[in-house]
């Protein structure tokens, strides 16, 4: 095994690190217990900052490890900061929570490094093992996490319908792996172009890869796969769902568009449409099924299903300049989706935690800061210009117009209209309504701080936007090759 | 009739299917919901290791150890999560999984 020498783990050098620091932060738990809790979701905070650092240093030339099974490109590396600061940021949030809430328990953080090493073994796959291993050790941890307050029976009951709902979906993922191996005769993504590309009516690998879409769909929460979306975000622990909202979500659609560009990139035509499709009906119900919605995170939860039909346009275009545009609203709607859950956990009144909309009313005279920022993410998510969420959504539809996909751009902009109604009701709900009881101070310092970080990148957006972009424009070409 | 490739892979299928609408149809317990999952990844593990054999390569075998390990860590955590909600419940019929609307 002469590939099996340590140059080989440079490349996957970060998940390395993430994965023997989780086991030790869990050895450390076994013996310690409970009691340090915050110590240990501080250093889980530590871990993912340095693996951040690893990942920002691994060369921008493209390394492989474990035999070609792991690949790390520009686009591997974006993707992973955006998870990494992800599953930070909502760690950091939790850290006041779970003591609030009674649930400080010292797996909790190493759950989400465990998720973490899952997400990145999945944006860096390049084998249909690789993804299958990434994904099922990035969803067994989240099955936990969503059940994670074990005497609440929403919890319970939302971390049951994600492990059925979700066991459901590798099981299709799997059937179609299988079917892809078996009519191109290999694993390797490599492999699997070069057999599309000599055969491309290859009928048994088309079969297979609509299985495995339909699997990574469920994972993205697109439409018609969305139906777990709501319950697991209304029932799991709030910051459990802000951490549902944001990393899996990057990881399962940077997974998405390196199997739909990478392997299957010869028959473009045959995917584009089902991504069309999803697209549309995502973009569609995520507006209209949030109107009717009195929990925030239930509003939430058809929010990133909309969010997510956004995003899937920008791969529809199956251009460069379309995994771009994704990219970029990736990164964007990462800040807006973190900093909405950050208002999410500073509702609470009288030492409870609530949810209502109702509960919103009167805020911008009780707690004016609070719901300035709130206002500022809900104006950024409608698409208000000069918001950041704006840009993420102009990126997209540019992207789809420049390949001709008039129509698809045409229907997002209507769903985007539709869906400014229910975010803007939220700033008169704050605004206009008369004022219920006030709510109790911040739930710990993070919280503000969270708040404050995420705002202020979605307000000065337009000031400084240039080494995003451009960061976002080298990720997508390393998956576009020549 | 000797059996070939299509025959391996039509089983593989019937058994995928029956676990798809195991996990629909049924509207009685939870335990044969994680009885058709399993159902289907054992289907899955025919069709790879049929296929393995049929073009002669490994890979497909080696894929279905993987899948293998992950369904036995895959039911442990399904128990798991089922236990504690038949404690916060008291009943794992599936028609009480209704606390959350949808």
């Amino acid at each position: 095994m002469t590939s099996w020498v340590p140059a080989e783990f440079t490349a996957a050098l970060p998940e390395i690190f993430v994965a023997l620091a989780a086991m030790a932060l869990l050895l450390i738990g076994a013996f310690r217990g409970d009691s340090q809790t915050r110590t240990s979701g501080w250093f889980a905070v530590a871990v993912l900052i340095v693996a951040g650092g690893l990942v920002a240093g691994t060369a921008a030339s493209p390394g492989s490890a474990f035999g070609g099974m792991f690949v790390a490109d520009a686009f591997a590396r974006f993707t992973k900061i955006l998870v990494l600061t992800g599953t930070a940021l909502a760690v950091i949030l939790s850290i006041s929570y779970i003591e609030r809430e009674d649930m400080a328990r010292f797996e909790y953080p190493v759950l989400f490094l465990f998720a973490t090493v899952g997400m990145m073994m999945m944006i860096s796959a390049n084998d249909l093992i690789a993804l299958y291993v990434g994904l099922e050790l990035q969803s067994l941890a989240l099955y936990v996490a969503a059940a994670f307050r074990r005497d609440s029976l929403r919890s319970s009951e939302a971390g049951l319908k994600y492990f059925v709902l979700g066991a459901l979906a590798s099981g299709m993922l799997l059937y179609g792996a299988s079917l892809v191996y078996g009519f191109a005769g290999t694993t390797s993504f490599a492999g699997i172009a070069k057999s599309l590309g000599a055969n491309p009516g290859n009928i048994g690998a088309l079969v297979g890869l609509v299985f495995i879409m339909a699997g990574l769909a469920f994972k993205i929460s697109a439409v018609p796969f969305h139906m777990w979306t709501p319950d697991v975000y209304e029932g799991a622990p709030t910051s459990v769902t802000a951490f549902f909202a944001v990393a899996p979500k990057v990881a399962a659609l940077s997974l998405f568009v390196r199997v739909l560009v990478g392997p299957f990139g010869s028959i473009v035509a045959q995917w584009q449409q089902i991504i069309v499709a999803i697209a549309i009906l995502s973009m569609v119900l995520g507006a209209f099924a949030a109107i009717k919605q009195t929990n925030i995170k239930r509003l939430m939860a058809y929010s990133s299903i909309g969010n997510v039909g956004y995003m899937l346009v920008g791969l529809a275009a199956g251009t460069e300049a379309g995994v771009r545009g994704m990219l970029i609203y990736l990164a964007i709607y990462l800040a807006m989706t973190v900093g909405t859950f950050a208002c999410i956990l500073a509702m609470r009144v009288h030492g409870r935690a609530v949810e209502g909309l109702d509960d919103l009313k009167g805020l911008g005279r009780n707690r004016p800061a609070l719901a300035l920022v709130l206002a500022v993410f809900m104006f950024s998510m409608a698409g208000i210009p000069p918001l950041a969420g704006f840009f993420g959504k102009y990126f997209v539809f540019l992207a789809a117009v420049q390949a001709g996909m008039f129509a698809l751009a045409v229907i997002g902009v209507l769903a985007s209209v539709v869906a400014a109604f229910y975010y803007l009701r939220i700033v008169k709900i704050m605004y206009f309504d008369e004022p219920a009881d006030a709510f109790d101070r911040l739930p710990g310092r993070e919280v503000g701080v969270v708040m404050t970080v995420t705002g202020l990148f979605i307000a000065l957006f337009l000031i400084i936007p240039g080494p995003m972009l451009h960061a976002a424009a080298v990720a997508a070409k390393s998956l576009f090759p020549g | 009739m000797t059996i070939t490739l299509a025959h391996y892979l039509t089983v593989a299928a019937i058994l995928f299917t029956l676990g798809i609408f195991g996990i629909f149809l049924n509207r009685k317990n939870v335990i044969i919901i994680l009885m058709s999952i399993e159902l289907m990844l054992l289907a899955v593990n025919i069709n790879l290791v049929a296929f393995s054999s049929h073009l002669g390569d490994l890979t497909g075998q080696v894929f279905s150890m993987f899948v293998l390990t992950v369904a036995a860590a895959e039911a442990a955590i399904g128990l798991a999560i089922l236990v504690v909600y038949f404690r916060n419940r008291g009943s794992i019929a599936v028609e009480d999984i209704n606390r959350l609307k949808g």
